[in-house]
C-alpha cells in the first residue's frame, strides 16, 4: 500500500463540480436501484435464495485449492487449456504472448472488469493487436477514451446525448432513438465480430466440474465474442468458481436480481472447452486464465477473506452514498463503491487512494444491499485499523487523551466555548481550510451550558413531579 | 426503576436540550433517571478513526462509570452501538471483555428502551406539527433497532407525520467523514434537506444526535424554517 497513488478527497470534489454529470449519475442509479427493489421485492423466497447463494460463496472459500484442481482438470478434458497468473502484468503479458503467437491482429471483447483490472487493452495495443469492446456501454467508453464507472453498467454516467453526439462524430451517423443508436453500434461491431481472430471474455461463475464458464448478458454479444473467433480466452479470478451446476445455479438465482432486477438476464452463455470433433461451430482453442492478483493473500486473511464472496452485483455500489453522488471515476481504481474500497485496498498493482476505506459514511447500507452476505463497515473498519497502525493521527490521539480525564475534558469543551463565536469568522478566512470547507453548507451550532450542569435541578423537579404522582 | 443516563459528548455540549427532554421522558415513564459523574465520550470518534488502541481505554472508563447501573439509556443509536462493540476490544479470557458485555447487555437507545424494555408505555405526549422522520443508519442498520421511533411518534397526539423519500439514504454526517471529506459529504447532505423540504413538513424528527445536528445546521445554512427535533424532543411534548 504506497501512500498518494490518487487523491479520492480532491477527484470527489471535482466530480461533484460536475452539475451534469451528477445529474445523470442520479438519475440512472435511481433507476437501477428501483429496478433491483421491484424485483427482489416480487421474489417472496428472496431471503431463501439468498441463504442458500451466501452458504455456496462460503463453501467455494472453505475448499478455493480443491476447486481449482478439479476445474483444471475439467477444463483440460473439456479440450481447453488452463493458465494461472499469479499478477496483472503476468496476465496480460500472457494473454498477449499467447494471441501474438497465433498472429491475432482483431479481438473482439465482452466486457470484463478483470481485463480492466490487468490493463489488458493497454497491453494488446503495445502489441500491435486491436481490441474492441463488444458491450454497447464498454464500447462507449473505449471509444470516449474512458473508463467504466459502474461495475456493471460502464457507462452510467453518460447521457443519450453525449452518446449521440459520440457516434456522430465517430461514424457520421446520428439520432437520439435509442434502437436506432443501437442499429449504428451494431454495424460497426458486426463487421467486427467477422472478422476477429480471437474473443476474449470475462466470467461470472466458472463450474469447477464441468469446467464451464458461464456468462450473463443482455445484448448477444457475449455468445458472439465466445464462439465467432477461432480462439477464445476467457479471464477469471480465483474465486470465481463453484463446484457444481447446481451451485452455480444457486447464485444464479440472486445475481441478476440484485444486479439488473431481472429474473435471468437475455443471454446466458455456457462454455465449456474448445470445439469437439464433428462439431460445426465454436472455436478451435479455448483458453482459461485464472488470476490471483492477491486474492490467495485475501484467502489467507481471516478477516478481509469475505470480500471474495462478492459476485459482482453492483448492489453495494447503487445504494452506497458516497458512490451515488460522485461515481466511479472518483475512486481512481477499476472497483469503485463499498466492494471497491475493500477490494483495491490489496490487490496487486491496483491504482485508487490507499484511504478509500475512511471515505465512508458507515451507514451499512452495503451490508444491506449485498446479496452474498458481506459486511462491508467490518471490513472496511479492519482496514482502516491497519492504515491508522502506520500513521500518526495526532487529533484523534489528543481527542483520545481528553476523554481519557473528565476535568481536562470539560476545561478543553469550556475554552472551546469561548472560542466558538468566533468559528465562523476563522471559517470565513480561511474558506479552503477543514472549517471553512465543513461550513459551507452548515452553520455551525455553537457551544452550550453543558447537560450535565442543568441536571441537578431538573432533577429535583423531576423528582417533585413524580413524587405528586403527576406527569411533569 | 432507576436508570442511568449516558449522555454523548455532542448531547453534553452542543444539544442539551436533548438531554433534558430524555430525562423528562424517562421519568414521565416511571424510571428516575441519574446521571453518574465523570462521563466524556465513549469512543466512537477514536474507533472509526481506526484506532481500537485509544477506544480501548475509554471503554474501560465507560464500564467503571457505569457498571453499576440496573439500566443504561442513552439518546444516541451511533454510541449505544458503540457501547455494543465494546467486548470486541478486549481479548477472550481478559476479564474486561466480560465485564464490558454485562454492560453493553443493558445499554439501550431511548426509543429501543421504551419499546423493547417498557413496552411501550403511553408516555401521554403531544405534540402539534407536521414532521417527517428521518430514520437515521445508526438507529436501524447499526443497532438494529426496528420500527420502535415510528411506533412512539405514532402515539404522539398531534402529530402528522409525513413520508420522506429514500429515508434509507444517510444524511452524510459519518463523524470524522464530513471533516475529511467536506464536499461529498455536503453532497449527500444536500440530498436529504431536498427531500426533507419536499415533504412540506415543518419539522424533521430524528432519534440519532449527529444526525440531528448535521441536518439543522444544514437547514439553518440555507435559512429554511424547517425545525429538526429529537425523538425525545417531541415525547417529552411542545408545540412548534
Amino acid at each position: 500500500m504506497s501512500a498518494c497513488r490518487h487523491n479520492f478527497g480532491k477527484a470527489s470534489a471535482a466530480a461533484l463540480a460536475d452539475g451534469e454529470s451528477r445529474a445523470i449519475l442520479d438519475k440512472a442509479i435511481l433507476q437501477i436501484h428501483a429496478l433491483r427493489q421491484r424485483s427482489v421485492d416480487a421474489m417472496p423466497d428472496f431471503t431463501d435464495r439468498r441463504a442458500r447463494a451466501v452458504a455456496v460463496r462460503q463453501a467455494t472459500l472453505d475448499r478455493l485449492p480443491d476447486l481449482l484442481e478439479t476445474l483444471e482438470a475439467s477444463v483440460t478434458a473439456a479440450g481447453g487449456i488452463v493458465h494461472f497468473a499469479e499478477d496483472a502484468s503476468q496476465a496480460s503479458r500472457l494473454i498477449t504472448d499467447l494471441l501474438t503467437a497465433r498472429g491475432v491482429r482483431l479481438a473482439v471483447k465482452s466486457k470484463s472488469m478483470v481485463s480492466e483490472e490487468i490493463g489488458l487493452n493497454e497491453a494488446l495495443a503495445a502489441a500491435g493487436i486491436e481490441a474492441v469492446e463488444t458491450d454497447l456501454g464498454e464500447y462507449i467508453i473505449q471509444l470516449m477514451g474512458q473508463k467504466p464507472s459502474h461495475i456493471l453498467a460502464p457507462a452510467l454516467h453518460v447521457s443519450k446525448e453525449q452518446v449521440s453526439a459520440l457516434f456522430a462524430e465517430k461514424f457520421g451517423r446520428t439520432s437520439t432513438d435509442i434502437p436506432e443508436m443501437t442499429r449504428i453500434a451494431r454495424d460497426s461491431l458486426r463487421a467486427k465480430f467477422l472478422a476477429a481472430d480471437a474473443g476474449i471474455t470475462g466470467a461470472n461463475i466458472v463450474v469447477a466440474e464441468t469446467g464451464t464458464v458461464m456468462v450473463l448478458e443482455n445484448e448477444g454479444n457475449i455468445r458472439l465474442t465466445g464462439s465467432c473467433p477461432p480462439i477464445h480466452v476467457a479471464l477469471m479470478t480465483l474465486e470465481k468458481v463453484v463446484g457444481s451446476l447446481a451451485e452455480a445455479a444457486a447464485v444464479l438465482d440472486i445475481l441478476p436480481p440484485s444486479a439488473t432486477g431481472q429474473t435471468l438476464p437475455v443471454h446466458l452463455s455456457l462454455f465449456t472447452g474448445a470445439r469437439r470433433d464433428g462439431e460445426r461451430d465454436g472455436p478451435r482453442e479455448m483458453h482459461l486464465v485464472i488470476l490471483d492478483n492477491g486474492r490467495s493473500e485475501l484467502l489467507a486473511d481471516p478477516i478481509l477473506r469475505p470480500i471474495l464472496k462478492c459476485i459482482r452485483c453492483g448492489a453495494c455500489l447503487n445504494v452506497c452514498p458516497v458512490y451515488q453522488s460522485v461515481g466511479g471515476h472518483a475512486y481512481g481504481s477499476v472497483y469503485p463503491g463499498p466492494m471497491g474500497s475493500i477490494l483495491s485496498s490489496v490487490l496487486k498493482d491496483a491504482a485508487g487512494d490507499a484511504r478509500q476505506p475512511f471515505a465512508c459514511t458507515h451507514c451499512g447500507a452495503c451490508a444491506e444491499a449485498c446479496p452474498a452476505g458481506i459486511d462491508h463497515p467490518v471490513l472496511l473498519q479492519e482496514l482502516r485499523r491497519r492504515q491508522a497502525e502506520q500513521g500518526t493521527d495526532t487529533a484523534t490521539k489528543s481527542y483520545a487523551a481528553l476523554a481519557r480525564h473528565p476535568l481536562l475534558f470539560g476545561a478543553a469543551a469550556a475554552w472551546a466555548r469561548t472560542v466558538d463565536p468566533r468559528l465562523d469568522r476563522v471559517a470565513a478566512m480561511a474558506p479552503d481550510g477543514p472549517v471553512g470547507k465543513f461550513l459551507r453548507g452548515r452553520k455551525f451550532p455553537g457551544l452550550s451550558k453543558p447537560f450535565s450542569r442543568r441536571f441537578k435541578a431538573m432533577a429535583k423537579r423531576l423528582s417533585r413531579a413524580q413524587a405528586k404522582g403527576g406527569r411533569s | 426503576m432507576k436508570a442511568f443516563l449516558f449522555i454523548p459528548c455532542l448531547v453534553e455540549h452542543v444539544l442539551p436540550r436533548v438531554g433534558e427532554a430524555t430525562a423528562m421522558v424517562l421519568s414521565r415513564a416511571g424510571v428516575a433517571p441519574e446521571l453518574p459523574a465523570g462521563q466524556t465520550c465513549c469512543g466512537q470518534f477514536a474507533y472509526k478513526r481506526g484506532r481500537p488502541d485509544l477506544t480501548r481505554p475509554l471503554a474501560r472508563r465507560f464500564v467503571e462509570i457505569f457498571e453499576d447501573a440496573p439500566v443504561i439509556v442513552s439518546p444516541s443509536a451511533s454510541c449505544t452501538a458503540m457501547v455494543r462493540k465494546y467486548p470486541t476490544l478486549f481479548e477472550a479470557g481478559d476479564p474486561w471483555r466480560d465485564r464490558a458485555a454485562r454492560v453493553a447487555a443493558r445499554t439501550f437507545e431511548l426509543g429501543e428502551f421504551l419499546v423493547d424494555k417498557l413496552g411501550c408505555p403511553d408516555l401521554g405526549s403531544r405534540y402539534v406539527a407536521r414532521a417527517t422522520l428521518h430514520a437515521s443508519c445508526q438507529t436501524t442498520r447499526a443497532l438494529g433497532v426496528g420500527d420502535a421511533t415510528e411506533m412512539l411518534l405514532a402515539a404522539v397526539e398531534g402529530l402528522t407525520l409525513l413520508p420522506l423519500a429514500h429515508p434509507e439514504r444517510c444524511c452524510g454526517f459519518g463523524g470524522a467523514f464530513s471533516v475529511d471529506y467536506p464536499e461529498v459529504s455536503q453532497a449527500i447532505l444536500a440530498k436529504k434537506i431536498d427531500d426533507i423540504i419536499a415533504t412540506g413538513a415543518e419539522a424533521v424528527i430524528t432519534a440519532e444526535p449527529s444526525c440531528l445536528l448535521n441536518i439543522s445546521s444544514a437547514l439553518a445554512k440555507r435559512a429554511v424554517p424547517v425545525k429538526a427535533l429529537h425523538l425525545a424532543e417531541v415525547l417529552a411534548g411542545g408545540e412548534l
